[in-house]
């Protein structure tokens, strides 16, 4: 049993990423094979030096790296990362205090730099491009409270912009004018906040393939996932498609740069585009895409029963508690809505014969992770609502914003992914 | 297994059926080959088989396919997965999932295996297409043959009784296409799967198959039969085939080792005669006076010693030494590509290392090597598309990257790939007077070259309803308009059959002979062969070989040609050589 074997060579459930983990798949193989001889040496040269024993099995493509990346086994759930990094993201709206954003931007950012897996794959490499939109976030967000003035009253002056006048019907907005500091510190408050936010989305993305957690979805929804899935490969193609294109409008004596060039290529390459899609539903449809089990009828009036019944419980719970007589029946109208639509979703689940290769698990570990970010969106809720004052430091009059301490310390419970699955040193 | 009756295909919109009143019955467990020119509807009747003709192209189709008793009509492509795993002819649009390891499970998870059996077959199939190394690889960073390999494993998993593969091995370099050729070999033997498989290299697939399936022309009734049977009439046939035909042997060989026990007589007659090879450029004396550099019909040539860049390592001291003691007579003109410790990174993968490669006018070098040795990247760099990390690159003495479009069209020319990303205009009249205007030349240029390349070509046609061959030679067209004296062709034989490569192979030699520079990368060494009057070898980025073509492929197993391989030691390379030295 090729999974036994692998198990005993390093237990899954010790918790470490260990540089040697990489070697563990030929290994495995070579155990599979029975070449004995192979997997012993391979495990000699485990104990001597791990990347030689990477190297030694890498078949054809002698330029391959020695792999540091992640297997499956060693690999959170999806699910975990993007709960611990919207949690952030989350605890990131519950304030303004420069000092606690900054702090968890350090977070997110260490656990980021700790735990991204090492894959040449695009996603993974995502996190500078979102770092970059936070910095433009701000960047706008400064130059509109420059040239546009801010509702906010100040009495530092920093300069005066010649103020442009404006018909009547224009009233309400100015252009130019004073700008003061306060305003200024405002609207950086106020872009910090949500350049943190981006940038935990940001950490997401990197942390662990968005295409990964749509294939976890249930049974029911999973070939929407597909779907979905096969949407977002499409970007990515469409922009190297567009660059190869341009770069054959060289080969043709045209300029490649410019928006000329851009907009030139555009029809060719949606006509690549479309024929792509086509090729892929066909070889999808032939690799038994969307087969589907025969279910028995009362099965399939249940599933549309709860589903149907499910989704009505989820709408009247959420009017009943959002409308001030209604607080009573709400929540638990809302809580047995979804539990009928889940279970309707996992009986339909039935009509997809379709099973799971090595299926992402809730580990003890990815729990942890998860909870972190969950623990820290959570202290921070409330301490937005036990003590605003901190948590949003008024610019009028101008202060110093303090970093709160309790506050600051739910913010370092982030911190807690990167000690769990820290590689250790080989 | 596969039982076709009286099966006609129609596509809407086409006067004629693509196939028609095809009886044709393929048994358990053999490995068919299905041969024919392009047009003749092997496409076609491989999507009959697999369902997707015609419940996912449209068409009518007239007639009844049963492939292991499921008749296709009521069975959908995916009610078929299961029995029937079909590969296309582009890995890419075949990919679901974005890694390796995932990919090959996709289509066991569609059926709904149990997880232990699939885990085992992954393992297996990475094993077997030699893909572990890969396992967590996302797809889009490998390399085209890696890819092939991937789409072939993904369709294995799930066991199916019936492989369909279009052109399986038309993107590989020989040595992938061998592994690939084996492991479908493997199956068949091991597992009793039937394969059915289009490809237009008959040399690499011909000795491995059971049953040779021809369509002769489209509409034409096919046959199916013994190779040796159907080779003996088929309009298409590999160069082992040809030979055997000149030589007059009966039955025809089909495997290179048949024919080198038969060509103990043709060895003997062609003792003495020497092969004839492809005139190689002009050599002329060591300090050439510059002539007038007209472009089109440049006769001058460096020395050999001066464009002779890596020869064997034992003499490759002083040949350095002499290069650089030499220096450049000011009177050259500058050669047409010259690469000098050229190394080029991309995306943190050192893609060329240290590369010399000087190509005079008039000579023809083939670039040779497996997928990711660097070949593309050699062209693009003479083209401007990648810019060098160290070493210079020219082209007729201008630096590529730096060199407008607009004038680097006039020094160098490339037919991608995929000729049709160089097609943008709707018609054929438009691309032509498209190519004009960007190559600054007189109009109705490029209508002229069209019409003398490819003759009978109307002005409305639409690209795309060229086929491959002919949408490769209008993309020539419209390159060759700028009249650019180096002319790169990145693997101009993918998807051509024979016929069509004899076409491409009569232009080249023309272009070569009035004095353009060629370097084509290839895979096929059968074209190499034709063309090249010199072959360069490279590996992992770095140039490993460099000289005439018969040194270089004669000696190599994977990049000789089946006509050398049958004649060695002698170095004979082609069959059009020998026939001319019989006549």
């Amino acid at each position: 049993m090729p999974s036994a074997a692998a198990g005993n060579v390093c237990p899954s459930r010790s918790g470490v990423r260990c540089v040697l983990s990489a070697c563990r798949p030929e290994v495995l193989v070579l155990d599979v094979l029975g070449l004995s001889a192979g997997a012993a040496r391979v495990r000699a040269g485990r104990r001597d030096g791990a990347n030689v024993a990477c190297r030694g099995t890498s078949a054809r493509s002698g330029t391959l790296p020695a792999r540091t990346g992640e297997t499956p086994r060693t690999r959170l759930h999806p699910g975990a990362w993007w709960l611990w990094s919207l949690s952030l993201g989350t605890a990131a709206t519950r304030t303004t205090n420069p000092l606690l954003l900054s702090l968890l931007l350090a977070t997110s950012a260490y656990v980021v730099v700790t735990c991204r897996p090492r894959t040449p794959a695009p996603w993974a490499r995502s996190y500078p491009a979102f770092l970059e939109l936070a910095l433009a976030v701000i960047a706008i967000r400064l130059l509109f409270t420059v040239a546009l003035g801010s509702p906010v009253p100040g009495s530092h002056t920093l300069l005066t912009l010649p103020e442009v006048p404006l018909p009547t019907w224009a009233q309400g907005i100015r252009l130019g004018g004073r700008v003061t500091a306060e305003a200024l510190l405002f609207s950086f408050y106020d872009a910090l906040r949500l350049a943190t936010l981006l940038v935990c989305v940001g950490a997401a993305n990197a942390l662990a393939s968005p295409s990964r957690l749509l294939t976890s979805l249930p049974g029911a929804l999973y070939e929407t996932g597909v779907a979905v899935v096969v949407a977002l490969t499409f970007a990515p193609n469409l922009i190297a498609d567009v660059h190869r294109l341009r770069a054959a409008r060289r080969l043709r004596g045209r300029p490649d740069r410019g928006v000329r060039g851009l907009l030139q290529v555009g029809l060719p390459v949606l006509e690549g585009a479309l024929e792509r899609s086509v090729a892929l539903a066909a070889a999808m449809d032939a690799r038994g895409y969307g087969r589907t089990a025969e279910v028995p009828a009362p099965v399939r009036r249940t599933t549309a029963v709860l589903t149907l019944g499910g989704l009505l419980g989820v709408c009247a719970g959420t009017y009943g508690l959002l409308t001030a007589a209604g607080a009573a029946y709400g929540l638990p109208l809302l809580l047995a809505g979804l539990a009928a639509a889940l279970a309707g979703l996992r009986l339909g689940g039935r009509r997809s014969p379709r099973t799971r290769y090595r299926p992402d698990r809730w580990t003890p570990r990815a729990l942890l992770v998860a909870a972190s970010g969950m623990a820290t969106a959570a202290l921070l809720t409330l301490a937005a609502t036990a003590d605003p004052a901190a948590l949003h430091p008024g610019v009028v009059p101008l202060t110093a914003p303090t970093l709160p301490l309790w506050p600051a310390a739910a913010v370092l419970l982030g911190l807690l992914p990167a000690f769990l699955s820290k590689e250790q040193p080989s | 297994m596969i039982r076709f009756e009286q099966v006609s295909v129609t596509y809407d919109g086409l006067p004629h059926p693509s196939l028609r009143d095809v009886d044709l019955t393929i048994p358990e467990g053999e490995l068919v080959l299905l041969a024919g020119p392009s047009g003749a509807g092997k496409s076609t009747l491989l999507g009959a088989v697999s369902g997707l003709v015609p419940h996912f192209t449209g068409g009518t189709l007239r007639g009844r396919v049963t492939v292991d008793g499921r008749d296709t009509r009521t069975h959908k492509p995916r009610e078929l997965a299961d029995v029937v795993g079909t590969v296309g002819q582009d890995p890419l649009s075949h990919f679901v999932t974005d890694t390796v390891e995932d990919e090959l499970a996709y289509g066991m998870e569609s059926l709904g295996l149990p997880p232990a059996v699939m885990r085992r077959r992954v393992e297996e199939t990475l094993d077997l297409l030699g893909l572990a190394a890969l396992r967590d690889r996302p797809l889009t960073a490998l390399s085209g043959g890696q890819q092939q390999r991937v789409a072939i494993g993904s369709v294995l998993t799930p066991h199916p009784r019936v492989l369909v593969l279009d052109e399986p091995t038309s993107a590989l370099d020989p040595a992938a296409a061998e592994e690939v050729l084996a492991v479908l070999l493997r199956l068949v033997h091991d597992l009793g799967t039937t394969v059915l498989l289009a490809e237009h290299r008959l040399e690499r697939v011909l000795q491995y198959a059971d049953r040779v399936a021809l369509l002769p022309a489209p509409g034409a009734a096919p046959r199916l039969g013994t190779p040796a049977e159907v080779m003996a009439v088929s309009p298409v046939y590999p160069p082992v085939v040809d030979l055997g035909r000149l030589a007059g042997w009966s039955p025809l060989p089909l495997t290179v080792r048949d024919a080198r026990r038969r060509a103990a007589g043709l060895r003997a007659r062609l003792d003495g005669a020497e092969p004839r090879t492809p005139e190689a450029p002009h050599p002329v004396q060591a300090h050439p006076v510059q002539a007038h550099p007209v472009q089109a019909h440049p006769v001058q040539a460096h020395s050999p010693q001066a464009h002779s860049v890596r020869t064997p390592p034992a003499r490759l001291p002083t040949r350095r030494l002499f290069r650089r003691t030499a220096p450049a007579p000011v009177t050259t003109p500058a050669p047409p590509a010259e690469a000098r410790a050229l190394s080029v990174r991309r995306d943190r993968i050192q893609a060329l290392r240290r590369v010399d490669l000087t190509v005079a006018p008039g000579e023809t070098v083939a670039l040779m090597g497996r997928n990711g040795a660097g070949k593309s990247t050699l062209l693009s760099a003479f083209t401007g598309l990648v810019e060098p990390s160290a070493g210079t690159v020219r082209v007729g003495g201008a630096t590529p990257h730096r060199t407008p479009p607009r004038d680097l069209v006039r020094r160098v020319g490339l037919v991608p790939q995929e000729p049709r990303d160089l097609l943008y205009a709707d018609t054929v009249a438009d691309e032509c007077a498209a190519a004009d205007r960007d190559a600054g030349a007189a109009s109705g240029t490029c209508r002229d070259l069209v019409g003398e390349l490819l003759p009978g070509i109307t002005d409305g046609t639409h690209p795309r309803d060229l086929s491959e061959g002919q949408r490769l030679t209008l993309a020539l067209a419209v390159v060759l308009t700028a009249r650019p004296p180096l002319l790169l062709l990145d693997e101009p034989t993918r998807g051509l059959d024979y016929a069509a490569k004899a076409r491409l192979v009569g232009v080249v030699r023309g272009l070569a002979a009035d004095g353009h520079a060629i370097v084509l990368a290839t895979h096929d060494v059968e074209l190499a062969a034709e063309l090249a009057h010199r072959v360069v070898l490279l590996a992992e980025g770095e140039v490993i070989a460099d000289g005439p073509t018969a040194e270089v492929v004669v000696s190599s197993p994977s990049f000789a040609p089946q006509v050398s391989k049958i004649l060695a030691p002698r170095p004979w390379l082609t069959v059009a050589q020998v026939r001319e030295a019989l006549a």
